[in-house]
């Protein structure tokens, strides 16, 4: 007997309107006059894996809230297996080439299990911030959630995969935002990673150091605590330049084109200044759906992958970008709306992770094309090429709808 | 965990503000990129994708008095290829080298090229033979970036009798590119090198055209069409020069394979340069496209030197040509008249701290100024040169322009060489290593006085009409006259029926007569200091006697005597003379 399962058709609708666009972008991105191989056809695996997504969100969304807390840890187990795995027998692809994301059978690619990473660790975050009755008081009694969040982010560090390791670290203090921890604990928390990022000038971090000194007073921690994060910004002030080393060059190369894109226009740049080019010249209705001239004559690289939305921005303009930032705007409120109405705190938890997730991905992704983010290989959700990451999507949206249908919402129904 | 009801719709608000902001920044960033600086984009986007390729425009046409052709553009074909990158430049030539021959160093310098200007087509072979450009046609779908264009060519209908004066064009160098006078330039152009090619580099070159091709990231034709429209090439105007080609063509061949010197013809009133030749010659023709590199050693080994102006660049002592000099500086002064006679008669040298000699060694006897400009009699002149002064020699010369060039338009003109005053002397040689009878060579044409052929013949311009000089010029120009001596009408004539003399029976040059035609004139026999050869040959003077249309300087070097140059200027004139009676000039004169 068919359960009737209630499906949250607003989030279904987007996610569907979304993946059309996105397929569509993608099938453009195959329109050149130079030739770029597999991409040509790369819609049609795009619409497989499409439809793959949609059987499994409806499988998924059959199972229990319950069952997906019970997965949770058998999940992030296999993940961090599958992590360290791919460290030592992976190989990489597009701008992430030199990484070790991938993991292939022979020549196949079978998938990135950074993918699966990501929702593991949204599960099994939602699942531990959950057992908790109330709000930490102190900073050390997060050390589990950190630890949750902090060996998979280090083995994704690993490959290196610096955008998959921005996207913990946003679900990371999003989850924490949740579950009630105070934005001035979270800004405590951040600070030896805004410490990291400011090192690069000794007098602004000097100023963010002073700053955090009065913050640390205003919040008024346990000795150790206050003494802890002192010492981490510091330690993370000496650490900055190590780490810089620890880059590879074209991520250190990265960055620095991220500050200054004509540094290296041949090169690095390149891929940014392109763009930019694409986009800008759009202007408010764009050149025509696969006519966009940056596109076709191959100037624009990876465009079926990270740079997508640049398709979108050179061929249907002003116009065609704004549809698509609303659509991920209602997406991403529909879902904070889902885990504020949710039944229990860990299907709360869970989808304001997944929400968060999304987040990043489409601000470091689009904000890349337009050069205000560094360029870091994340893909955009449901336009980018990748069958595992449409899948994963796709399989989120499943469990967001057995969230939804099983929190406090009202007429937002249709039986399937 | 703290989930009750309101803490979860504050956060949800909160979280919802803070997504909402985010979303709108992103907006606003697009709407910067793709409206604000919508402009500025697309520009680039354009700039990206087209390439533009140059449309050669021919090279202005060069015409003589009449109308007929010095300098044309005949059809001639370019290869350039439009390439993304050295290598794959390489790749492409070394698969051209396979077709039609190319040397490696051609290669190297198409890549040269290429870093240089990586936006424009490289030009390749800047002057294909039909040939060549038949069998690249043939493999035209194995190089999509192959440009073949038609390039106008210069050609000289005359080629080696006109070399003297309208040079050759040729590609631009490195180093032209670089310096300022070549602003605008860009590689793979031609450019004039010498003469009124060169002279004349602004007039004569055309504006060039574009035409637009769409080009992929990778810097390969996409399309040829439907890009920009074509901007065509413009020619520009015409050049017309004085130069009488008829005459011009005369001269060569009278100068034919066997001599060496040089021949200016003007007009003495208006100083339009009529012929101007130099001997031996080259082919201008051979220089276009490229000199054959045994033609250039050839030329340059050649002992005759080929490619020395005789007429512009080579300074000479003028010898016996220069005593008229001598003679209007006394005259002007009042020292002497034209039926003067000197205090000693000329019995075949002169005693004046040492011997100097006359040429006659029988010598002349005692003559007057008149007779002693007929018979070119170096006693005479030694006298005169006395009575003048050496300051006051060298002073006159100074105001006959004889220490300056002519200002003719070409380029490579030497300076000529005449003391400025008595003090030159003493610089040159220390205030006691020289000696004050130099005013006696001087007064003859020799010592330190050394004149272009050029120079001789504006001098002697003067001597045909008033007393003044007009800037010798080729292309046409109002004249610019200045007046360099003032003798009285009776000194004048007298002056030039000396002349006359000097080309009848009693003078230095009687086997140069000519019928029909009066001409006035004076031989020189230069020396020089190179044993065992003949001394240089000088004759200047100009026809008719009457009312004088044409001065003509010959200068042949080794030629021994000056009736040898003077039997070939008086043919000239002659030549010239019949043309402008039965034939007068179309284009004004």
């Amino acid at each position: 007997m068919i359960k009737r399962v209630v499906a949250d058709w607003p989030l279904v609708l987007i996610a569907l309107l979304l993946s059309a666009y996105g397929i569509a972008s993608v099938y453009s991105a195959g329109q050149t006059e130079v030739s770029v191989g597999y991409v040509t056809v790369a819609w049609k695996r795009q619409l497989l894996w499409f439809g793959a997504g949609i059987v499994g969100a409806y499988i998924v969304s059959r199972g229990s809230v319950r069952f997906y807390e019970w997965i949770a840890d058998k999940a992030y187990y296999l993940a961090l297996a599958l992590l360290t795995v791919v460290l030592v027998l992976g190989s990489g692809a597009g701008t992430a080439a030199s990484m070790k994301g991938w993991l292939t059978i022979g020549n196949v690619r079978l998938g990135q299990p950074s993918e699966l990473a990501k929702l593991a660790v949204v599960l099994m975050l939602a699942k531990v911030l959950s057992g908790r009755r109330a709000a930490p008081r102190a900073m050390i009694e997060l050390w589990l959630p950190a630890l949750v969040v902090g060996v998979p982010f280090v083995l994704i560090m690993l490959q290196p995969d610096l955008g998959t390791g921005i996207v913990f670290v946003g679900l990371f203090f999003a989850m924490l935002y949740w579950s009630g921890v105070s934005g001035l604990q979270l800004l405590l928390i951040a600070s030896p990673v805004i410490s990291l990022i400011l090192a690069f000038s000794t007098q602004v971090w000097a100023i963010w150091f002073v700053l955090l000194f009065f913050l640390v007073y205003r919040y008024k921690p346990y000795l150790i605590e206050g003494v802890g994060v002192m010492v981490a910004n510091v330690s993370m002030g000496i650490l900055a330049p190590i780490l810089w080393e620890s880059l590879k060059p074209h991520q250190q190369r990265r960055l620095l084109v991220f500050l200054n894109p004509m540094e290296d226009p041949q090169a690095s740049g390149y891929h940014v200044i392109q763009s930019q080019i694409a986009i800008g010249s759009g202007g408010w209705m764009g050149k025509g759906f696969t006519l966009g001239t940056q596109k076709r004559l191959a100037f624009l690289p990876e465009q079926h992958t990270d740079f997508i939305f640049a398709v979108v921005g050179e061929e249907l303009g002003f116009i065609g970008v704004t549809i698509a930032l609303a659509l991920f705007l209602a997406l991403f409120l529909r879902v904070v709306r889902i885990a504020g109405r949710a039944n229990d705190s860990f299907s709360s938890l869970v989808a304001f992770g997944l929400a968060a997730t999304w987040f990043v991905h489409v601000i470091v992704n689009i904000g890349m094309t337009l050069n205000l983010m560094p360029i870091t290989g994340i893909p955009l959700p449901f336009f980018s090429y990748g069958g595992s990451f449409m899948l994963t999507c796709w399989l989120a949206v499943g469990i967001l709808v057995r969230i939804s249908s099983e929190g406090r919402g009202r007429a937002d129904a249709l039986a399937i | 965990m703290s989930f009750h009801p309101n803490d979860v719709q504050r956060r949800s608000r909160m979280a919802s503000g803070f997504i909402a902001i985010a979303i709108a920044w992103l907006t606003m960033s697009f709407f910067r990129a793709q409206v604000v600086q919508n402009e500025a984009y697309s520009l680039q986007s354009t700039k990206n994708r087209l390439r533009e390729i140059p449309l050669i425009a021919p090279r202005g046409v060069v015409y003589d008095r009449r109308g007929q052709v010095i300098a044309e553009s005949v059809p001639g074909y370019s290869v350039s290829l439009l390439s993304p990158s050295p290598d794959s430049l390489r790749a492409t030539l070394r698969r051209f080298a396979t077709m039609i021959s190319l040397s490696d160093e051609e290669i190297e310098s198409a890549v040269r090229r290429l870093r240089r200007e990586p936006n424009r087509p490289t030009v390749v072979l800047s002057d294909a033979t039909f040939d060549q450009v038949s069998v690249l046609e043939e493999q035209r779908t194995e190089f999509p970036g192959l440009i073949i264009q038609a390039a106008p060519k210069r050609f000289y209908p005359d080629g080696p009798a006109v070399s003297a004066f309208v040079g050759y064009t040729g590609e631009i160098t490195e180093s032209e590119l670089n310096s300022p006078t070549y602003t605008g330039y860009q590689s793979g152009q031609q450019v004039g090198k010498a003469g009124l090619e060169r002279q004349y580099e602004p007039e004569l070159r055309g504006r060039e055209g574009s035409r637009f091709v769409v080009v992929d990231a990778r810097g390969r034709v996409v399309q040829a069409a439907n890009a920009q429209p074509d901007i065509p090439a413009v020619g520009p105007a015409p050049l017309q020069t004085n130069i009488d080609l008829e005459l011009q063509r005369f001269v060569a061949n009278l100068f034919g394979d066997s001599l060496q010197g040089g021949l200016v013809a003007m007009d003495p009133s208006t100083g339009a340069v009529l012929a101007l030749h130099s001997a031996p010659t080259f082919d201008p023709n051979r220089f276009i496209g490229g000199i054959p590199k045994e033609y250039w050693d050839q030329l340059r080994n050649d002992a005759r030197k080929p490619l020395y102006n005789k007429a512009l660049q080579g300074v000479y002592p003028p010898a016996s040509t220069f005593k008229l000099a001598t003679s209007v500086i006394g005259l002007e002064r009042g020292l002497v008249t034209l039926d003067d006679r000197m205090p000693q008669s000329c019995t075949g040298g002169f005693y004046y701290g040492r011997y100097f000699r006359c040429w006659e060694k029988k010598g002349h006897g005692h003559l007057t100024l008149r007779e002693a400009i007929a018979k070119s009699c170096d006693v005479y002149f030694y006298q005169l040169g006395l009575r003048i002064g050496l300051t006051n020699l060298l002073a006159g010369g100074v105001k006959l322009q004889f220490r300056e060039r002519s200002g003719i338009d070409l380029p490579s003109e030497s300076r000529p060489i005449w003391p400025y005053a008595v003090d030159y002397f003493n610089r040159r040689y220390g205030p006691g290593g020289w000696n004050p009878s130099v005013v006696l060579s001087l007064a003859i044409g020799q010592a330190d006085n050394s004149q272009t052929i050029l120079n001789m013949a504006r001098f002697y311009s003067a001597l045909a009409t008033d007393g003044s000089i007009a800037k010798p010029e080729l292309v046409r120009r109002a004249p610019q006259r200045t007046k360099i001596f003032a003798l009285t009408s009776d000194q004048m004539t007298g002056v030039r029926e000396a002349l006359t003399d000097v080309v009848s029976t009693r003078g230095t040059a009687a086997s140069a007569r000519i019928e029909g035609v009066v001409v006035a004139g004076k031989t020189g026999t230069a020396q020089h200091h190179e044993a065992g050869k003949p001394d240089h040959a000088w004759f200047v003077g100009f026809a008719p006697y009457e009312s004088p249309k044409i001065v003509v300087a010959v200068m042949v070097e080794y030629g021994a005597h000056g009736y040898m140059a003077a039997r070939l200027a008086t043919k000239a004139m002659s030549h010239y003379l019949k043309q402008v009676t039965i034939a007068p000039p179309t284009t004004g004169d």
